[in-house]
């Protein structure tokens, strides 16, 4: 049993507005893959396709060789975790308790949280680097740790599988390398399969060995290596924009550099223009 | 360690406040006179009250904080939703045709029908496919309570004598008489806890929205709608035994997240307790600030309430009206 999500022919959307269509796609367990595409591709709906939150029209969706509609929600919940773009807590939750949410599924109805469960999640916030946070409030949490404490949330469901919906597109780029790198150890060192969607196309090719882009239309365009997704002409389809692909001479990653295609000079100053103060 | 002092207050104060109701009569503290048949009667009527404004306090808290957990916002409450009105409604409607005289499970029944209809009416108004706007809910709310409470209206007009202590109803009234309808709304409002007790880590998870809840492994229909049912019948049972009682289920829930935190284990019991001993306190206020002549429950906590509730709507503005 090697293989996490199955995809085969799989369409979903709405009545009026497709979103996937005929998708298939295989990750295995222990991969790490980054999910690709202009806005509105539908890379979210696959996420949700996947978790089975949204339902596929057509086609079968399968978790680690369980079909996702069969497959009991806290079941699901413990081989698969989440990482959503931004998660808004409105009630006044600490930082611990929101970990202990990640055990959801696996809490007992008539108990509080067990010995065991108190030591998985504080071993979580060790791994994320939050436990001097344990005790505040996750609404007071800068965006930056805000994701840590989400990421100790997904690890404390010791998921075989984490999938992360733009986990670092609201933060700046130096703890956008900090959640890349602990979701890169995670991997490393615990074999947890990640699917990630990424908007930054240069550090999806550094961390991720594979990449699987969707188009604008909901079908995947490429998916594969680095150097065989990130050519110019496939981007260039795929996002309507020209680009340049260049290795970074530090570290050989490739790099992808989106260009103005058109360029304005600025009209003479009038009597009615603004003039600089 | 603030919170802890604060804690053991409230843990000791709860007795306290629910001794003195007892023996605290127009006179000033004493026992009633066992000995008297007056005196039985008397410590009867004060054991009903106390009960009766316990569990209404308590199923009142407990609804509204289930409510806050589902709409993710703190601003909602069976009183201000509708719920507490569509109860009241509900409740008259069996007065009036006489059920109630059959089987006194017939008024938190009728009560929690109606509630229930008018909480689907509402959330139904306020939501644009799965978007629901919490604008929507309170104006809503507002607008089918009023509609709700002119119905009643008209049905006591149409009544005639047959529904005398209507008005003193609506405003609130703990003062019970029938034991079965203490303990029909008494055995409801348990039943109502115990499936939102029991709910406590779904509520936690849902708080974060249902898509979260759902990648957290929890079936969200099935709980939303469970936790919906059970916070409507808490509120309805409470209607039905005392009339309505407004913004206790609004006070309450939200002073005690401060004091004990979000996680419902913890908040839902304390929230329980919290809610009847302050009912129970307004109650004892209500009966004695004027006494010989007792005001309204109602009026004490809506006029506490009230302002509590503008000044929260002040505050949070930007964050809880999206």
């Amino acid at each position: 049993m090697n293989t996490a999500i199955q995809l085969i022919n799989v369409s979903a959307g709405y009545p009026t507005r497709p979103v996937l269509r005929d998708l298939s796609l295989e990750i295995r367990a222990g991969e790490t893959v980054a999910l690709l595409g202009p806005n509105g591709a539908g890379k979210s709906t696959l996420l949700q396709v996947i978790t089975g939150r949204h339902p596929a029209t057509s086609g079968t969706v399968q978790l680690f060789g369980r079909d996702v509609r069969h497959l009991p929600a806290a079941e699901r919940a413990r081989l698969v975790s989440v990482v959503p773009q931004q998660l808004e807590a409105p009630m006044a939750f600490t930082v611990e308790e929101m970990v202990m949410m990640g055990r959801t599924a696996t809490l007992q109805r008539w108990q509080g949280p067990s010995a065991a469960d108190r030591q998985i999640v504080e071993q979580a916030m060790v791994y994320t680097d939050v436990l001097k946070l344990r005790g505040r409030l996750f609404q007071e949490m800068s965006g930056g740790e805000r994701q840590r404490v989400v990421i100790a949330m997904a690890l404390a469901a010791e998921p075989q599988l984490i999938l992360l919906d733009e986990p670092t597109s609201h933060l700046d780029m130096n703890h956008r390398i900090e959640v890349l790198e602990l979701i890169s150890r995670l991997n490393c060192e615990r074999g947890v399969a990640i699917v990630m969607v990424a908007h930054d196309l240069s550090l999806a090719a550094e961390f991720f060995p594979r990449l699987v882009m969707l188009d604008a239309t909901g079908r995947i365009a490429a998916d594969g290596s680095p150097t065989e997704v990130l050519r110019e002409p496939t981007i260039e389809a795929v996002y309507r924009c020209r680009v340049h692909v260049h290795p970074d001479p530090a570290c050989g990653a490739l790099r992808v550099f989106p260009r103005r295609t058109r360029a304005y000079t600025k009209v003479a100053a009038t009597e009615h223009g603004t003039k600089s103060p | 360690m603030r919170k802890k002092i604060l804690q053991l207050f409230l843990i000791l104060l709860a007795p306290v406040i629910l001794a003195g109701s007892f023996l605290l009569g127009p006179h000033g503290f004493h026992l009633p006179d066992t000995a008297t048949p007056i005196g039985q009667v008397l410590v009867e009527l004060r054991l009903y009250r106390i009960a009766a404004g316990f569990l209404v306090g308590a199923g009142l808290a407990c609804s509204g904080a289930v409510l806050q957990a589902l709409l993710r916002n703190p601003l909602a409450d069976p009183y201000v939703l509708g719920v507490s009105g569509g109860g009241a409604l509900g409740a008259a409607l069996v007065i009036f045709f006489g059920w109630s005289a059959v089987v006194a499970l017939a008024l938190p029944a009728g009560a929690f029908a109606m509630a229930l209809a008018t909480l689907l009416l509402v959330y139904r108004l306020a939501s644009r496919g799965s978007v629901v706007s919490v604008y929507g809910l309170i104006l809503g709310g507002v607008v089918v309570s009023s509609m709700l409470s002119s119905l009643l209206m008209l049905l006591v007009f149409f009544a005639g004598d047959r529904m005398p202590p209507i008005i003193f109803w609506m405003l609130g009234n703990l003062q019970v008489t029938d034991p079965s309808l203490l303990l029909a709304c008494g055995g409801c409002m348990i039943a109502a806890f115990a499936v939102m007790w029991l709910l406590s880590h779904e509520l936690n998870a849902l708080t974060l929205g249902r898509d979260m809840a759902h990648n957290l492994g929890v079936r969200t229909e099935f709980a939303v709608a469970l936790a919906l049912g059970a916070a409507t019948l808490a509120a309805a049972s409470a209607v039905a035994l005392c009339g309505l009682i407004g913004f206790v289920g609004l006070i309450v829930p939200h002073a005690m997240r401060q004091v004990v935190g979000a996680d419902h284990r913890r908040l839902l019991p304390v929230s329980a307790v919290a809610g009847g001993v302050f009912l129970v306190a307004c109650d004892t206020f209500a009966r004695l600030i004027v006494a010989p002549v007792e005001l309204p429950v109602g009026v004490i906590t809506a006029l506490t309430g009230g302002p509590f509730f503008l000044l929260l709507l002040r505050q949070r503005k930007q964050t809880w009206l999206e």
